[in-house]
């Protein structure tokens, strides 16, 4: 058993760069879903779109990283205007429904042989993130304390994402505290109540749409950078339904609950996969094969999503007053 | 925190659980080069395939088993050239567009899959020929339009309990995908583990399918309903349910694509300007049997009757003497049952894989809402049309896109007509 491997994985998952894609992406669904009250369960269509916003610019257009960002940004917003109309007025299932469904179509769009020389079929593309380690400060070497240690890429890629992950957090802490955030509140809590006021609340959840998939996008944004490239397999339903276990987890309508959600979640995750490899490598579970390592793992992850639900659906620091899972 | 503790006390009691079930070997990781040779879905045995180094040094030869698959280990990563030769085939088939060489890429500790299409010889002509006539672009229509009919009963089959269920407990279950992939899972392990015939295997599985059902709201969503639950609360957590079914499946089952031993080859019988298998027929036939026996027990059974008054208003249903509990137990037992028998006829169509479930969810629910939520006959017109819509716009659309097609034609109808073709307004708003 490789215990020193087991923890120094877990220890990067806390603060790598999975928590970073993924925080971002519980953030969206945390404006969504936690304080709006949206089912919105295409949030890797977001992510995707600005990843491949951003890698098509570079690889096919030859633009500049920066134009690059713009488009991943401009296709998010989009997105979520297209997802929006049709779907905001009708009852929560549908959005659900439908969001799924834009999800699979976008997908399957960017896997297509058709739109292989945009795209890039299910091989994606890659090579897009030259300019972004160009302008890394810290000169080439490892940092770390001990087992720890980050290459020179990687500790600038954290360095940034975290700073964006921060600066999502405020935005939403400021949002929320302001007027337009309690109308947002106050959807999720009595959607006609609100309409009775004079609120236009076809606007206020397009708006909250619109934010969540732009704070979102900036995981996809990340995922590329970070494996220089992106595939369209990777943007499934399964990373949708991670991001949504990481906000209840953390708790829903808390500010810092996704970011500590994804931390959780990610050492957690990282942690049952290397010790169920590790005990499958070395003999403890001779019925296992490395292979079925895998999907135990997001077995798993479906049934503690289940007992967290049932048992405590406001998460680890949320209050359950303002779960939205039981209006309506 | 007792609360905690007992949902992370579960979590490691259902890891254990997990981890005492039975061994399944998965493949183990390979590097080099995979295929499957199909003939119009069937499996093509003994064709010849010869894999060299991008340099012409020869690497190994091959021939493709039973099932069509061959496979081929290399030990250094890089460019191969893999032919395949033409003359090993089956006397009527060739390699479509002719080219028989392909030169794909090996990664370090990664099978790269290598496709050859394959078509009957006579049939790629004949098209060629045909299709500068008007008669070969309907023939090819009328074609789809059977494989579509096929596609959209099968859809039906799974709208019909994901309907049922929506109408009498109000839960839009996105583990119905999964409840399909059981079924043609679990006939799978009948069938080819305990080597029974398809049509009994088949059987077993629907009952046991059926049994699972039964189970899963019984001591599932049964309580939940009765701990007061909310919907959505009930939705999200189905989620998370297909996530963990659709893993177990795979841990069982694999991540390779398996079909049944039974059926799978059949000459075409030509009807006219469709071509079919008899087992397509057959097929047809049952699922068709099935759906009128169902819509038929709906109207004129007593718990038929129960069941359409429980999906119009359960508290009155429950105040006039129904007893709702048993009904949707009723219900849940029949949806599961039948959403099997989907994955069995799709299984036996098409190929067994554990994400099929997963596949064919979103066409299942864009029958539904196309039919209308909650109504147990718009769910069957809605899916026809969509199975009969995905096959007939690969006339124009590419097939790999076809589901894209039905998609859209979801978020549409629901921009126009949100309650479909058969639903009532008020179950929209």
């Amino acid at each position: 058993m490789d215990w020193l491997t087991i923890f120094t994985t877990t220890v990067h998952a806390a603060i790598g760069w999975e928590t970073v894609v993924y925080g971002l992406a519980a953030i969206g669904v945390n404006i969504h879903f936690g304080y709006t009250g949206l089912l919105n369960f295409g949030q890797a269509a977001f992510m995707a779109v600005a990843g491949y916003g951003l890698a098509v610019t570079v690889t096919v257009l030859n633009l500049p990283f920066w134009v690059g960002i713009f488009v991943g940004l401009g296709a998010a917003v989009l997105l979520a205007l297209l997802m929006g109309i049709p779907t905001l007025q009708l009852r929560a299932d549908y959005l659900a429904i439908v969001t799924i469904a834009a999800a699979e179509i976008i997908r399957l769009i960017f896997r297509s042989v058709q739109f292989k020389g945009v795209f890039g079929g299910s091989d994606g593309r890659r090579g897009f993130n030259g300019d972004f380690y160009a302008m890394n400060p810290y000169p080439e070497g490892r940092y770390g304390i001990g087992p720890i240690v980050f290459d020179e890429r990687t500790l600038w890629l954290l360095t940034v994402g975290w700073i964006v992950v921060l600066l999502a957090c405020g935005l939403v802490y400021l949002l929320m505290k302001s007027p337009w955030g309690r109308v947002l509140k106050a959807i999720r809590e009595d959607e006609d109540a609100v309409r009775a006021l004079g609120k236009n609340v076809f606007a206020y959840k397009m708006q909250s749409l619109v934010l969540g998939g732009v704070v979102g996008c900036f995981g996809g944004f990340f995922y590329g950078l970070y494996n220089g490239a992106v595939q369209p397999d990777v943007f499934g339903t399964e990373m949708t339904f991670f991001a949504y276990t990481i906000v209840i987890l953390g708790g829903a309508a808390r500010v810092f609950g996704p970011v500590v959600g994804a931390m959780i979640f990610w050492v957690l995750f990282v942690f049952i996969g290397n010790l169920l490899a590790e005990l499958v490598a070395n003999g403890y579970i001779p019925f296992m094969t490395s292979i079925q390592v895998g999907p135990i793992r997001y077995a798993l992850v479906g049934l503690g999503f289940i007992l967290l639900l049932i048992v405590r659906p406001q998460g680890i620091f949320g209050d359950k007053r303002e779960i939205a899972i039981d209006a309506r | 925190m007792r609360r905690a503790v007992i949902a992370f006390t579960a979590f490691l009691g259902g890891l254990i659980f997990l981890l005492a079930g039975p061994a399944h070997a998965g493949p183990a990781d390979c590097q080099g080069l995979k295929g499957t040779l199909k003939l119009q879905g069937q499996p093509v045995n003994g064709a010849k395939i010869s894999v060299t180094t991008e340099g012409g040094q020869p690497v190994q030869e091959v021939t493709s088993n039973a099932q069509g698959i061959w496979d081929v280990q290399v030990d250094k990563p890089g460019k191969y050239k893999v032919t395949l030769d033409p003359g090993s085939l089956p006397q009527n088939s060739q390699v479509r567009g002719g080219n028989n060489v392909r030169t794909p890429t090996v990664y370090e500790g990664n099978c790269s899959t290598v496709l050859f299409a394959l078509e009957a010889k006579g049939a790629a002509a004949g098209a060629d020929q045909e299709a500068t006539g008007e008669s070969s672009f309907w023939a090819q229509a009328a074609q789809l339009a059977f494989e579509g009919l096929n596609l959209g009963l099968i859809i039906a089959l799974g709208a019909l309990g994901l309907s049922l269920i929506y109408g009498t407990t109000g839960l839009t279950n996105f583990a119905h995908g999964e409840l399909v992939t059981l079924g043609a899972v679990l006939a799978y392990a009948f069938n080819v583990g305990f080597s029974i015939q398809l049509i009994p295997a088949a059987i077993l599985a629907v009952v046991v399918a059926g049994a699972l059902g039964y189970g899963q709201d019984r001591f599932f969503w049964g309580q939940l309903r009765k701990r007061g639950t909310g919907t959505i609360a009930m939705m999200i957590i189905s989620i998370g349910v297909a996530i963990l079914l659709r893993n177990l499946i795979q841990f069982f089952f694999g991540p390779q694509t398996e079909t049944f031993t039974d059926y799978n080859t059949q000459a075409g019988l030509q009807l006219g300007p469709i071509s079919a298998a008899p087992k397509n027929l057959w097929a047809m036939g049952i699922e068709l049997a099935v759906l009128v026996v169902v819509g038929l027990a709906l109207m004129k059974t007593r718990t038929g009757k129960a069941a359409r008054a429980v999906s119009d208003n359960p508290a009155l249903a429950a105040s006039s003497g129904i007893n709702v509990d048993r009904v949707i137990r009723i219900i849940w037992t029949g949806g599961g049952a039948i959403a099997a028998l989907a994955g069995v006829m799709l299984g036996l169509s098409q190929s067994l894989k554990f994400t099929m479930g997963q596949d064919i969810l979103l066409l299942i629910f864009a029958g539904v809402t196309l039919g209308g939520l909650g109504t147990a006959f718009g769910a069957l017109v809605g899916s026809i049309v969509v199975g009969v819509f995905i096959q007939v716009s690969t006339l124009w659309v590419p097939p790999e896109l076809k589901s894209v097609g039905a998609l859209v034609v979801l978020i549409v109808v629901l921009l126009f007509r949100p309650q479909g073709i058969l639903g009532r307004r008020e179950r929209i708003g």
